[in-house]
């Protein structure tokens, strides 16, 4: 016991703060992409999922590999900012303007979830990377109980569905009975490339998709999304960041 | 016939008369061979079987294959360890193995099946019950249906049924090279990016016959062992968590990612993502950073060591971990496991070792164990310890040259075997091509597809409050093995 007492000390206070001035994905990550130029032709060939087209990019595609700015620089770069998450599908379309970040869910859904939001997660298909940084969010570093958002075990007591993987065709009624199994009122939340579009599985025969009918308040782009990303994401759903 | 690895071979060699290939395959899995793939690719009307085996104490790999157009003899009864490549193979194939002792579905890929319906192992008689826990799990967890057929708490049997991660992802691979391919790789399992990834890379490698420059080995060796540090530094602390062991629990959770984040630091993703392409790597290391990764690998490891300590001195830990799921020697190469599984019931194979490449040469570790948790956990610890050495080694003498070599085209109608020992153990991919240079075939046998039967092994008389604990364990691969 006090061998652990002094590991205890040892191991120090490590809760990061957040959202804290000046944070920033590191140096040599991939965050939001500007986009320099209406001429994206070049960009648009050099991306493996159809990302780019027209006058702008689609972080719902987007894989962040990176590839387009490496084909036309003056096209596209891609910034440090960590705050990718948007309300709509149609969102999440990156132009030249300014990425409009995640709204609030409304007064009566944030009254009832702005201080207690618990989440159930489901994984469709994924690689197992989304839930990797999803559950870092539990870790003492990220301590996302803080905010009164915690992952539950079970869909009764749930107030969102957290859904990542692009949903195969053998995961389909899982999640539908999951979501059948929560309590109005509820949210989804579709997390990383692959519960938004597919992501490095767009267009496969074995995936099927999120359902159409499951309607999804917060979009968060990645393959897989920051730690960052993904809790800036769910603290602007509850309003409690600006 | 005799295969090397990691160079391409032309695998018309590898032919053999049916009779003469299934009388060759039993002899030389006799003679210790393991399987590192078995699988059927399509070839006009009929099919070819292509098994490439290990033998590991030699540093020796063989290949066989032959043309079959209809059932062929299942050899699973005599030689467990293919239980579930035949089965795959009857799945997408449609070719029977005949004799097979228990022909269930893999991926629940054939028209008609419906994900988790099949026929399952039961235990009948007074007070026996039945437990069915998923596909959903309590946690955020990839999704698989696991079946108990209990007495009491006593586990007479455990059935796992997965399948519901199946993507395509292996199939897409076949279907390249191209823009996606090394995407496909770096998903194949994502908490193994670096490790599917290289293998993936060196599989292209010795097709197109590029040279990879020692820099970019070495930095690929370093990406790959800090992904075992950072897997194993999470597990350790997910096993104290499930027996209740808060205070290591809550120290490795943050330590992993400390190690995520170094990483991040070398490649701008926690997972090692962009980083491996095939020739070499794409991002490098400068003065600055090298002395910035050791100084966090260092404190990484300071802390991992307090917290990792904790456990081993714990009555209540020792009390849950010592002699809890044992899987035995003779289980672990019969139903052939990999990885620190294997290690941990005193199987020494590790590829690291039986098939270095790069800086991996004159790599040495003996580990053991009794097969137990506790085996499992020392045995990770001891790997991070070691990986951290390696780490550091490199650092301080990073080769210089270039990052990348050209890959020119594949060669037609080859093949080429890339083992790489990936956190979880052996990773292997074995990829054919045909006359136009393209992929006629793309094998990939994550360390989870040996493993997952060693985990139902575990539980075998076991208490079923003591599944969470043995699960993170081994923790397995879904997607790795549902591709």
């Amino acid at each position: 016991m006090i061998k652990a007492l002094f590991e205890r000390l040892k191991q120090g206070h490590r809760t990061m703060k957040f959202p804290a001035e000046g944070l920033q994905l590191p140096h040599r990550a991939l965050g939001l992409p500007k986009v320099r130029s209406a001429r994206l032709e070049k960009a648009a060939a050099a991306c493996p999922y159809g990302a780019i087209g027209g006058a702008g990019l689609d972080l719902g595609r987007c894989v962040f590999c990176g590839a387009c700015a490496k084909a036309d620089p003056a096209a596209v770069e891609f910034s440090r900012d960590y705050r990718l998450c948007a309300s709509s599908r149609a969102g999440l379309e990156v132009n030249s303007g300014d990425h409009a970040r995640a709204e609030a869910l409304g007064a009566e859904l944030r009254r009832l979830f702005g201080r207690s939001f618990k989440l159930r997660q489901v994984s469709a298909g994924g690689c197992n990377a989304c839930e990797a940084d999803c559950n870092v969010l539990g870790t003492v570093g990220w301590d996302m109980g803080r905010f009164g958002i915690q992952f539950v075990a079970s869909p009764r007591h749930a107030d969102g569905l957290l859904v990542t993987g692009p949903v195969t065709k053998n995961m389909e009624l899982a999640l539908r009975k999951t979501w059948d199994a929560m309590p109005s009122p509820r949210v989804a939340i579709a997390c990383g490339a692959c519960a938004i579009g597919g992501g490095p599985y767009a267009g496969h025969q074995e995936c099927a998709g999120l359902p159409a009918d499951i309607p999804v308040s917060l979009y968060i782009p990645g393959c897989p999304p920051h730690p960052l990303t993904i809790l800036d994401g769910l603290l602007r759903l509850l309003g409690r960041i600006e | 016939m005799n295969i090397e690895h990691l160079s391409s071979f032309d695998p018309r060699g590898s032919h053999l008369e049916p009779a003469e290939f299934f009388a060759a395959a039993a002899a030389r899995l006799g003679a210790g061979g393991r399987a590192v793939a078995y699988f059927a690719v399509p070839e006009g009307a009929a099919h070819r079987l292509v098994l490439a085996l290990a033998f590991d104490r030699e540093s020796r790999l063989e290949a066989y294959s032959t043309l079959v157009s209809g059932p062929f003899p299942a050899l699973t009864s005599s030689f467990p360890q293919l239980h579930l490549f035949e089965r795959e193979i009857y799945e997408q194939s449609g070719l029977k193995p005949e004799g097979h002792p228990w022909l269930k579905p893999v991926r629940f890929d054939s028209p008609g099946a419906e994900p988790g319906v099949a026929d399952y192992f039961t235990v009948h008689g007074s007070q026996v019950h039945e437990v069915a826990v998923g596909p959903v799990h309590a946690g955020v967890i990839e999704p698989g249906h696991f079946r108990f057929q209990c007495h009491g708490e006593r586990v007479f049997h455990l059935e796992i049924m997965l399948g519901y991660q199946h993507r395509g992802v292996e199939r897409a691979l076949a279907a390249g090279p191209d823009a996606r391919s090394v995407h496909y790789a770096e998903t194949l399992a994502g908490d193994t990016t670096a490790g599917h990834a290289w293998a993936y890379c060196a599989a292209v490698e010795a097709l197109c016959g590029a040279a990879v420059p020692p820099r970019a080995q070495t930095l690929r060796a370093v990406m790959l062992e800090l992904e075992r540090l950072a897997n194993h530094t999470g597990d350790l602390g997910a096993l104290a968590g499930d027996v209740a062991y808060l205070p290591t629990a809550s120290f490795c959770g943050r330590i992993r990612g400390d190690l995520l984040n170094m990483t991040a630091l070398i490649c701008g993703n926690r997972f090692a993502r962009g980083m491996f392409r095939p020739g070499g790597v794409e991002f490098d290391l400068d003065p600055a950073l090298i002395k910035e990764l050791k100084l966090r690998l260092a404190a990484a490891m300071r802390d991992a060591d307090g917290a990792v300590s904790l456990l081993w001195s714990t009555a209540s830990v020792a009390d849950r971990f010592d002699g809890t799921g044992t899987v035995p020697k003779a289980a672990a190469e019969g139903v052939g496991l990999v990885g620190p599984a294997a290690r941990a019931s005193g199987v020494a194979l590790d590829s690291r070792r039986n098939f270095p490449a790069g800086p991996y040469e004159g790599f040495n570790m003996s580990l053991s164990g009794t097969g137990d948790v506790h085996s499992r956990a020392r045995v990770r610890w001891r790997e991070m310890q070691k990986s951290a050495e390696l780490i550091a080694g490199w650092l301080d003498a990073l080769p210089g040259g270039p990052l990348k070599a050209g890959c020119g085209p594949l060669k037609p109608g080859a093949a080429a075997v890339a083992l790489v020992e990936g956190w979880r153990g052996q990773i292997c991919h074995f990829a054919l091509t045909g006359a136009d240079g393209r992929f006629r075939s793309y094998k990939v046998t994550d360390p989870s597809f040996h493993n997952w039967m060693g985990l139902a092994l575990a539980l075998r008389g076991g208490e079923i409050s003591d599944f969470p604990l043995c699960n993170k364990s081994f923790n397995l691969s879904y997607c790795g093995r549902d591709l």
